[in-house]
């Protein structure tokens, strides 16, 4: 009898011990972003965060080795992101996604996650409505809704009563003039009037004009990065708003990569945003030195911490759970961390992280002779305020 | 009656800014027949080069612009030489072929060289203010860009009209076997001609930054800009040019203050049929 217990436990202990052995694999994570065309910065961004992660933290988790696969979805192209993204399932036998800059791209991919099991680690895509469509969603950027409506409450606080919105006119402008109109109504404040602008304007001129005859207290604004957003600040500027007391809020215009290119105009350009370079920590100075050291050339920016918490997330899960992707969801809904961008917490409902939004203002920094985005005030842990109750 | 001044104003300052950014197309596409879809590729190395000359090399604004629009004339020479003298002879499909490939060569070039960031190219403090009109400001840049933009068409129109190279430019774009017996150097004219296109595509781009910024895609982002001054105006007409760019400015700038949310579809609409209507454009010669 005896004997038999022992034969029969060695026996477990075994089976116990190939089955944990087994599970020491190489795990694979598909990345898919841009990496060429017009919107190849965020493909970098993303694949720089990675490798400053890689530096930092080796290339294993627990005792799985993590490799990553990048491929080059172009643009907004929800074929071919649904494409490239069954080619990494099924031909690369991936355990993880990740990436997915643009919401058509993240949403085309959910029947995919349902059925394959797989995690998708959002790196920036901003919709709230992409987390309700699978369980498999996790999000290190962060929602429209997040940052809108605590800058509308805290343009109330701050005295302003009348705002004139003024976005331009596609799904993430109007996302962003909801959660604003919404938040500013509620506090008690007045909306004079919500201007839409086409996604092809060149010429701001006759929208900061109509602006500027309602003279309201302020603007809110929100633009495509690049050409119209140094266009918009510019004709803000020129046409004497500024000099007028019609105080400019936006949310990512002002973000890293093309902020020098503004030029003096964006100084004092009021803004508030989960994350800035200029954050004043040590895990961010660090973070920010390690990605200069690796990548001389890059800017750090919202797409990099975006990234870099999302290799956190996927580093954690694979810890965890290995490539069992339920368990590997499961195990980090609520983990906290810290972040160079400050405190984070995996929100278990939405399963995008709970932050800080900052409020911001932009100033020429005296000892580098560079515009950066300094923080000014912070609206501590706000969750994802735009999910469909 | 303020906004009434307001849509002229800011109409006609626009309208010009669109004039002087497709002028050179004008130029290449119009006169010479060519359909030139690099244009855009021109404005952007001119705009590219003056920028790296005035954050990397320190160069005043004064000199980084003509060094640019110089950099944009050097590079079309040989690439006249070389490649747009085959392509005059193609058919208007391959044309386009040919000369969006080029646009594309460019655009990967700036890409790979200066990144995919806006490319600042920052005004003297003497450009940067704002005139005070009474009732509102504008920028005075915008009233260097209305400037240069009379300067230039008059410029051309001399050139075109009361010059002997501008005799030789006409009758070598109506008929170049002919002009060529006569004795006149038609290669010499057309190559000259081309870089007067390009130099003058690099100017608006470098004039025109403070609205439509300088960046790697900036040939693609604004291709159809340039393309509806050009239809519109009529090919071979300069002046059509500039009474199109202008009327597009106030048409655009008008329905941006009246119907904000109806502007683009207005826009094209107008465009839509008016080529219905006038195929040929505004003083177009029927080929």
């Amino acid at each position: 009898m005896t004997s038999r217990i022992i034969r029969l436990s060695a026996a477990a202990t075994l089976l116990l011990s190939t089955a944990v052995a087994g599970h020491a694999e190489t795990i694979k994570v598909g990345v898919v972003a841009p990496f060429s065309g017009p919107f190849a910065l965020y493909g970098k961004q993303f694949q720089e965060a990675i490798e400053v992660y890689q530096a930092q933290h080796g290339t294993s988790a627990g005792e799985h080795e993590i490799e990553f696969i990048y491929k080059d979805v172009g643009g907004p192209n929800p074929d071919q992101s649904r494409a490239l993204t069954q080619e990494l399932l099924i031909k690369d036998q991936v355990d993880y996604l990740a990436g997915y800059v643009f919401t058509p791209n993240a949403l085309a991919v959910a029947p995919l996650l349902d059925q394959s099991e797989t995690p998708l680690v959002i790196f920036n895509a901003a919709t709230s409505a992409i987390n309700a469509q699978s369980d498999f969603y996790l999000r290190t950027s962060y929602t429209l809704w997040q940052v809108s409506a605590p800058l509308a409450e805290w343009a109330y606080e701050q005295g302003i009563r009348e705002v004139v919105t003024t976005v331009t006119d596609y799904g993430p402008g109007i996302d962003a003039e909801n959660a604003f109109v919404a938040a500013f109504e509620e506090a008690g404040g007045t909306i004079l009037d919500s201007i839409r602008m086409p996604l092809s304007t060149t010429d701001f001129t006759p929208f900061i004009q109509s602006i500027r005859e309602q003279s309201p207290d302020a603007l809110f604004t929100f633009l495509p990065g690049g050409p119209p957003t140094f266009g918009f600040t510019k004709t803000y500027n020129e046409n004497g708003l500024r000099d007028e007391g019609i105080m400019f809020l936006g949310t990512a215009e002002t973000e890293e990569s093309n902020l020098q290119a503004f030029g003096d105009a964006a100084i004092g350009l009021t803004t508030a945003y989960h994350y800035s370079a200029d954050h004043d920590s040590d895990l961010n100075r660090e973070f920010i030195a390690k990605n200069t050291e690796l990548h001389p050339d890059s800017v750090t920016n919202w797409a990099t911490i975006g990234a870099y918490d999302g290799t956190h997330v996927i580093y954690q899960m694979v810890e965890n759970a290995g490539s069992d992707g339920p368990a590997a969801v499961e195990s980090v809904l609520g983990m906290e961390w810290e972040s160079p961008r400050g405190p984070l917490t995996m929100d278990p409902e939405t399963r995008t992280v709970i932050q800080n939004v900052y409020i911001r203002e932009v100033e020429r920094d005296e000892e580098s002779g560079l515009l950066v985005n300094r923080e000014k005030g912070v609206i501590a842990t706000v969750g994802d305020l735009g999910w469909p109750e | 009656m303020s906004l009434f001044l307001n849509i002229l104003i800011d109409g006609i300052a626009y309208g010009m800014i669109l004039f002087m950014i497709s002028v050179g197309l004008s130029v290449t596409m119009g006169l010479m027949r060519v359909i030139n879809l690099a244009h855009g590729g021109f404005a952007l190395v001119g705009g590219a080069v003056a920028h790296w000359l005035i954050i990397a090399q320190g160069l005043s604004f004064w000199l980084a612009a003509p060094l640019g629009v110089a950099a944009a004339v050097a590079l079309a020479w040989p690439l006249e030489r070389l490649i747009y003298r085959r392509i005059y002879g193609f058919g208007d499909l391959q044309q386009v072929l040919a000369t969006i490939g080029l646009t594309f060569l460019m655009i990967a070039t700036v890409n790979r060289l200066l990144g995919s960031t806006l490319l600042a190219l920052p005004l003297p403090e003497l450009l940067a203010q704002s005139v005070d009109l009474g009732f509102r400001t504008l920028p005075l840049h915008r009233l260097v860009v209305i400037g240069v933009g009379l300067a230039v068409i008059a410029g051309l129109w001399l050139l075109i009209d009361r010059t002997r190279f501008g005799i030789r430019l006409r009758a070598a774009v109506d008929n170049r076997a002919t002009a060529s017996a006569i004795g006149i150097n038609t290669g010499l004219i057309y190559s000259a001609t081309f870089c007067l296109g390009a130099g003058l595509a690099a100017l608006g781009g470098i004039l025109g930054a403070e609205m439509l910024p300088i960046e790697a895609y900036y040939p693609l982002r604004y291709m159809v800009l340039f393309l509806i001054v050009v239809a519109v105006g009529g090919m071979g007409s300069i002046s059509g040019s500039f009474t199109a760019a202008l009327g597009l400015g106030i048409l655009d700038t008008a329905t941006r203050y009246l119907v904000p949310g109806f502007g683009t579809i207005f826009f094209y609409g107008c465009i839509i049929l008016f080529l219905a209507l006038r195929p040929n454009g505004l003083w177009g010669r029927t080929a």
